[in-house]
């Protein structure tokens, strides 16, 4: 029994965490909100092995395991990296899907990054399959993160079976919720940081409003939700790594518990932050429309809530 | 990351599952009726209970051999804490000793008090009860105001501590008390050993919410405590500075009094409930969330455990696992009210539960206390 990442894979999200400090900070998800994103973090990233440590040795990639892309995907989550890592890196990677970058359906009907993919991972009958650009149709949508440019996708060509074996599909689900609940630790994380620094700097009736104990007890919640939503997610990479029989149900709770760490943040971030936060010039907002959004992909909390209740009362 | 148990810890854990089974079973049937053990005849039948953990080596697992523990490591512990609850145990009389007193004896005591005070600790010939909480220490603890007074060969006591825990069964009190008469706040407190049957101690209990007698108030007028009343010295480290004592026991109290396994068990026999029932989506999925709060307790738990045997600390982030076993054991047991429906007013385990869950957010630091601790200690932000 060891429960803590290794000295390895620390060092490679370690790694990661220094790369998007310096390559995406919030002016460079800004950027991604006017048009499109700065390509630079994403080839960084690349070049890293990020987006291949699924991808097995003799195909060019890193031949690691889940328990070394999580700890990556939640500094993603905490750099609201624009770019689909988790549709790459963990679901597309898993299938043996390859691209620069690959976005899927799998985990809802709206697809992030839809403009500039190269690859499209699309739910068909009874499989998944895998697509050209040239071989959907997008209906672009407007989102309240605008930096997801995201659309509605249609194929319009026949595509390449990537798999027709609905264990395999039920999988690339579960990589999907765990990737995005791994992102919402980093999200929630990022935003009570946001605001730990925010409520000790703004002075209000002559000291910082951090000091009161109402700012203190929302703060201390947010905490509270990272600290066990955290494990939850940790304990999901290893049971998918390791092709437990509990992998679906361990990535249910990771993405419930990511997801209400992640409200919980979003929620005593704004608050705490005041008017001040309820503007598209303060940074918060980016990160609180990242996680609004993630929260429902992959799953929503409800959903989730009914597939461990039904392991639980089978 | 390797959350697989070892061959030898799965060994440890069916060892514990079969020594609980069958001596669980023979002490039920030894006597008859289980009762709270925050009722007299109660604790009668626990001391039962806890010659038996004693006899087979199970009643400090942590500890080292030489004090009548089993020498485990802290993975040793956890398994015999999950097995513990898993095999529905009943509370320990002697916790507060084990969980809140020992830590300070292991770091403050004197080889003396450690030969004479853990090995009675862990074999329940000795039942301490905690003197900290005050009628106006609650919260604000290092307001304590009973005295301790230097005379020749000992100290005299005045004052009262409240909300003692089983203190009406106990036989002895550690407690925090003023020695130095001009000090204020945490300094000038003494930590001192006290044996209940001292003359000038008077013990009164009374009921908790649930009406079981598991407070008590002690009062002390003029109490004389002996130096020798206690074998090896009643003063706990040094004269004046129980503040260092009180911290350092604390993050034991507040982190790891409460093993994972109680609140596991608790979500099983929840989830059994509504099952029998056949309780609606609704409470089906209020049990599932709040059995993951369980395992991630459990997990979290772990996490503390590999952190802390690469030497890390436990410090204040025991406080984040107070606030959340404290709700989920409210949030547990309100499932269950709810899925009794009419019948949650019968006074059964599950109501008792409840109430007893009911105190979690106010004893060993209130979770406002808690939150205060997170927000400053591992946030950073400004007192």
């Amino acid at each position: 029994m060891r429960f803590g990442w290794s000295e390895d894979q620390l060092a490679f999200r370690d790694a990661a965490r220094d790369l998007l400090s310096k390559e995406c900070g919030p002016d460079v998800v800004r950027t991604a909100w006017e048009g499109a994103p700065d390509p630079k973090p994403w080839s960084s990233l690349e070049a890293m092995g990020v987006l291949s440590v699924l991808v097995p040795e003799a195909d060019g990639g890193l031949g690691l395991d889940e328990t070394f892309l999580v700890p990556v995907l939640e500094e993603a989550g905490r750099a609201a990296l624009p770019q689909p890592i988790t549709d790459t890196a963990m679901v597309a990677a898993s299938l043996g899907v390859t691209g620069s970058v690959v976005v899927t359906d799998l985990g809802g009907p709206i697809v992030g990054s839809a403009d500039t993919a190269d690859g499209f991972l699309l739910a068909v009958d009874g499989g998944v399959a895998l697509f050209d650009a040239d071989q959907v149709e997008r209906e672009p949508v407007t989102t309240v993160d605008r930096s997801r440019h995201a659309a509605r996708i249609r194929a319009t060509g026949p595509g390449r079976t990537v798999t027709d074996d609905a264990s395999e599909v039920a999988a690339a689900r579960d990589r999907g919720a765990l990737g995005t609940a791994a992102e919402l630790v980093g999200l929630a994380d990022q935003m009570l940081a946001i605001t730990v620094d925010y409520v000790g700097e703004r002075q209000q009736f002559g000291k910082p409003i951090g000091s009161f104990q109402a700012v203190k007890h929302h703060l201390a919640n947010a905490r509270v939700a990272i600290e066990f939503a955290g494990p939850a997610v940790a304990r999901a990479a290893w049971s998918i790594a390791e092709g437990a029989d509990t992998a679906s149900r361990d990535a249910s709770m990771a993405k419930y518990l990511a997801n209400e760490a992640a409200a919980e943040s979003a929620k005593v971030a704004l608050q705490c932050h005041g008017a001040i936060g309820y503007t598209v010039e303060c940074d918060l907002h980016l990160y609180l429309k990242r996680s609004w959004a993630l929260r429902r992909l992959w799953g929503d909390s409800d959903h989730h809530v009914d597939r461990v209740a039904g392991v639980l009362f089978e | 990351m390797d959350l697989n148990w070892t061959a030898e810890q799965d060994a440890n854990r069916a060892e514990a599952r079969q020594w609980l089974e069958l001596n669980l079973a023979e002490w039920r049937s030894e006597i008859g009726e289980q009762l709270s053990g925050d009722t007299a005849d109660g604790v009668a039948q626990q001391m039962l209970w806890e010659q038996r953990l004693f006899d087979g080596g199970w009643s400090v697992v942590s500890w080292p051999t030489e004090y009548g523990g089993r020498g485990g490591s802290l993975w040793e512990w956890l398994i015999f804490e999950a097995e513990y609850w898993r095999a529905g145990a009943p509370q320990r009389v002697t916790q507060n000793g084990i969980q809140i007193l020992s830590p300070s004896v292991f770091e403050f005591g004197t080889p003396e008090q450690k030969d004479h005070l853990l090995p009675r600790m862990a074999s329940a010939e000795d039942l301490w009860c905690q003197g900290w909480s005050e009628p106006n220490s609650g919260s604000d603890l290092a307001s304590v105001s009973s005295r301790a007074r230097r005379v020749d060969g000992g100290w005299i006591l005045d004052g009262q501590k409240t909300w003692t825990t089983r203190g009406a069964f106990c036989t002895h009190l550690f407690g925090l008390f003023r020695t130095d008469p001009e000090s204020s706040r945490h300094r000038g407190l003494t930590y001192l050993l006290v044996p209940l049957d001292t003359p000038g101690v008077t013990v009164r209990g009374f009921g908790r919410l649930d009406g079981d007698e598991g407070f008590a108030e002690v009062f002390f007028d003029e109490a004389f405590l002996a130096d020798d009343a206690v074998v090896g010295g009643v003063v706990l480290g040094e004269v004046d500075q129980a503040w260092s004592v009180v911290v350092a026991a604390a993050g034991t109290e507040r982190g790891l009094l409460r093993p994972p396994g109680r609140y596991l068990a608790t979500s099983a026999e929840l989830i059994r409930l509504i099952a029998s029932v056949d309780g609606d989506r609704s409470l089906r999925r209020r049990a599932a969330i709040a059995w993951m709060k369980a395992e991630a307790f459990d997990l979290q738990t772990l996490r503390v455990i590999t952190s802390l045997l690469d030497g890390g600390d436990l410090g204040s982030e025991s406080s984040l696992s107070k606030i959340w076993w404290s709700e989920l054991d409210i949030e547990l047991h309100a499932i269950a009210m709810d899925a009794l429906g009419a019948a949650a007013e019968i006074d059964d385990e599950w109501s008792k539960g409840w109430q007893f869950a009911l105190s979690g957010p106010i004893y060993a630091g209130t979770n406002e206390i808690q939150r205060n601790i997170v927000a400053e200690r591992v946030l950073g932000l400004p007192r």
